[in-house]
């Protein structure tokens, strides 16, 4: 019963996992770009619902909206202000790009908000409900589910919708996407704003459930990395798959062999998986 | 020319400010004390919390303050043994930085000619400054830095007031022999541990005094203190099941261990938080109803309305808008401790200071805190440091042991939340 118990935490956890992460996938496979500031995203999230509790009352749903609204903006304006521009550049100029992204956002939040932890305060998502002995918190409920319904929505808007293939075929062959009509930067824009919105909500919702401060947004990224590349560059869900086999493996090895030997197990079997099949999971060779 | 003048003018106003303090207390002789603390950066607010503790700790030093009782000094303005030779306090700033805080205190002993030095908050700062201190022969009192390897190098000039991990662990066996006394069942304990150098070493001390006082350890559970999950940690402790856990923790990761602990439905009989995290002061805020009862340590109590430790609080709040804070007031008996020793050496030699210093002897009521004493070994450790134990009572900690400081009634189990 116990296992059980670790199994559904570590799944809760991987849904979260899976969401921010494939934030970082469709932009990795729309653009063959590579986002390090993904996990300062995803801080921001977390900073905006608090603003949103404490200067607006809002409630969940609220603060949920307010950070998915307010990231997908900041992702459209950084694309449109900074990704455009070193799109054209060497390889180099793009990675650093985001990597000094990265470090201008995190140092704004220390600078704002100081190194001091925070907290949401209670909201109406507390308790905990016992499902046949298991217990499942509602916060990490609430969060793990709507984080893989999310996950689903961005995959089957994706595949299945008109928006879907116009960013698509940006993806595959920009030239051919504009002689059909599709305006390639206003669909790499809406990519941008689609991954950032992603972190947003998944900041929001991690939110709900943790305690943070601006640094917080290096762990998220690096594991948003390890799902990516796990599940597959590109794959969303390859990135749902992956987020939650990594958060069970967390969880497995934080319960049988200790804490601290948890990301030695998750990055042992990553490197292990990357040498069998580089592609990741659910990858194109 | 004209921006150059007005450098002139910042400088010179710099200047002017940095000896701004020297000017006030110049008079006749003084006794110049370099303190070095991180007055920037990310511990700031804990430097500058000392920094204004020290301050407070010199006026009374410095001038007549009758009502403070038995408190070393209070009584008379300056040191009555170097004909009320005033204190003279420098301060520097080595933002965190070990290497900085090994220049500044070479710096302060041959440039501004300190006679004593104190300092330096992080363990690794005063690792560093203390053996500068060593090599040029000048008395270093540590104020309240944990780390044990700070003291016990052989160095002869390093002094240190402050309890350490082993004094804390002591005080945690006492508290549960005290227990057992009164009939709780402690059979067993866990320590969950965060894995740096603080948390490694505070759980390797109450590892080993347990083991001392015979109190099994049912569990040990080292963790990293960046974790954004802990449940898998919780279903540990709860097939375990000890009677009481001790959480050696900082922010975040505490607050997420009572909040997890509370929706998981696992509540021991007690916790105990070895301060830092649980002393945060986001951490009541966050999770008040989570950790309602759970216990943590200070060695400073603000006491009864009227008592000595109440009117230095008061003059503290005076100066800062705020308490006095554990770490602060344990820095502030530290500077009282240094004071009356280069008082009963009489002299700035520093020399004399040293061995005034080996001969320190105050008891418990010429103290702010809650030692037994404070009395330096050969290795410059105070052996009578102790700490009080409190407790998480509504939205505040209330002194809870030893029973005869307490202020409120222990509570034993812990309520815990709701959950």
């Amino acid at each position: 019963m116990l296992l059980l118990q670790v199994i559904v935490g570590g799944l809760l956890l991987g849904a979260i996992y899976a969401l921010f992460s494939s934030g970082l996938t469709l932009i990795w496979g729309m653009m063959n770009f590579i986002n390090f500031a993904h996990g300062e995203f995803v801080m921001l999230g977390m900073y905006v619902s608090l603003l949103v509790v404490m200067y607006l009352g809002g409630g969940p749903a609220a603060f949920g909206f307010g950070a998915a609204f307010a990231l997908f903006v900041l992702g459209v304006v950084v694309y449109l202000s900074l990704i455009r521009y070193v799109l054209r550049g060497p390889m180099l100029a793009q990675i650093l790009s985001t990597f000094g992204l990265a470090l201008l956002l995190r140092y704004t939040a220390f600078w704002i908000f100081s190194a001091n932890f925070v907290s949401l305060p209670q909201t109406s998502l507390s308790g905990t409900i016992n499902v046949g002995g298991i217990l499942m918190p509602i916060p990490q409920l609430v969060a793990g589910v709507i984080a893989i319904l999310l996950t689903i929505g961005l995959h089957l808007m994706l595949t299945c919708t008109t928006i879907g293939s116009q960013l698509l075929a940006v993806s595959e062959d920009r030239g051919a996407a504009m002689l059909m009509g599709i305006k390639p930067d206003r669909m790499q824009a809406l990519a941008w704003g689609l991954s950032a919105g992603a972190a947003g909500i998944a900041g929001a919702l991690m939110a709900i459930a943790y305690p943070w401060s601006p640094s917080v947004g290096e762990t998220f990224g690096l594991t948003a990395f390890v799902v990516v590349a796990l599940g597959g560059f590109g794959s969303v869900p390859g990135a749902l798959f992956a987020g939650l086999i990594v958060g069970l493996i967390q969880a497995l090895s934080a319960f049988w062999f200790g804490p601290i030997y948890k990301d030695i197990v998750v990055y042992a079997l990553f490197v292990a998986l990357l040498w069998l099949r580089p592609q990741g999971l659910m990858g194109k060779a | 020319m004209k921006g150059f003048r007005v450098l002139k003018a910042v400088a010179a106003a710099a200047t002017a400010f940095t000896f701004y303090a020297a000017a006030q207390t110049n008079a006749a002789e003084s006794v110049k004390i370099g303190i070095i603390w991180p007055l920037t950066g990310n511990a700031a607010a804990a430097g500058q919390a000392s920094k204004a503790a020290a301050e407070v700790a010199a006026d009374i030093v410095n001038n007549a303050h009758p009502e403070l009782g038995d408190l070393p000094l209070a009584k008379t303005a300056g040191l009555p043994n170097m004909g009320g030779a005033k204190l003279e306090l420098i301060f520097v700033d080595h933002q965190g930085n070990p290497s900085l805080a090994q220049q500044l205190a070479t710096r302060l002993i041959t440039q501004d000619k300190v006679h004593v030095l104190m300092g330096a908050y992080q363990s690794s700062c005063s690792f560093t400054a203390t053996a500068v201190a060593e090599r040029y022969g000048i008395p270093f009192m540590v104020g309240e830095s944990a780390a044990g390897n700070i003291t016990g190098r052989g160095f002869k000039w390093v002094f240190r007031g402050t309890p350490i991990a082993s004094d804390y662990a002591r005080t945690y066996m006492r508290f549960f022999a005290d227990m057992k006394k009164q009939g709780k069942k402690i059979d067993s304990i866990a320590i969950v541990n965060e894995n740096t150098d603080y948390g490694t070493s505070v759980a390797d001390a109450i590892v080993e005094e347990a083991k001392k006082a015979n109190v099994p350890v049912a569990l040990r559970i080292p963790y990293s203190a960046s974790s954004t999950d802990v449940s898998a940690q919780i279903l540990q402790l709860k097939e375990k099941n000890p009677d009481v856990v001790i959480f050696i923790s900082y922010t975040a990761d505490s607050i997420l261990y009572m909040k997890s602990m509370n929706n998981l439905q696992y509540k021991p009989p007690m916790v105990i938080g070895d301060d830092t995290g649980f002393s945060d002061p986001s951490f009541i805020p966050a999770v008040a109803d989570a950790a309602q009862g759970a216990m943590n340590r200070s060695a400073w109590a603000i006491g009864k309305p009227g008592s000595t430790t109440y009117k230095i609080n008061e003059m503290y709040k005076a100066k800062t808008g705020r308490d006095l804070d554990d770490t602060s007031a344990r820095n502030m008996q530290s500077f009282f401790a240094l004071a009356d020793a280069i008082n009963r050496a009489g002299s700035t030699d520093p020399e004399k200071i040293r061995e005034a210093l080996t001969k320190t002897d105050l008891k418990p009521e010429q103290l702010m805190m809650g030692y037994q004493g404070v009395k330096f070994d050969e290795t410059g450790q105070n052996i009578l440091a102790a700490t009080y134990l409190i407790q998480l009572h509504d939205k505040s900690y209330e002194l809870v042991w030893p029973d005869n400081a307490a202020t409120a009634k222990l509570q034993w189990p812990m309520t815990g939340g709701k959950n």
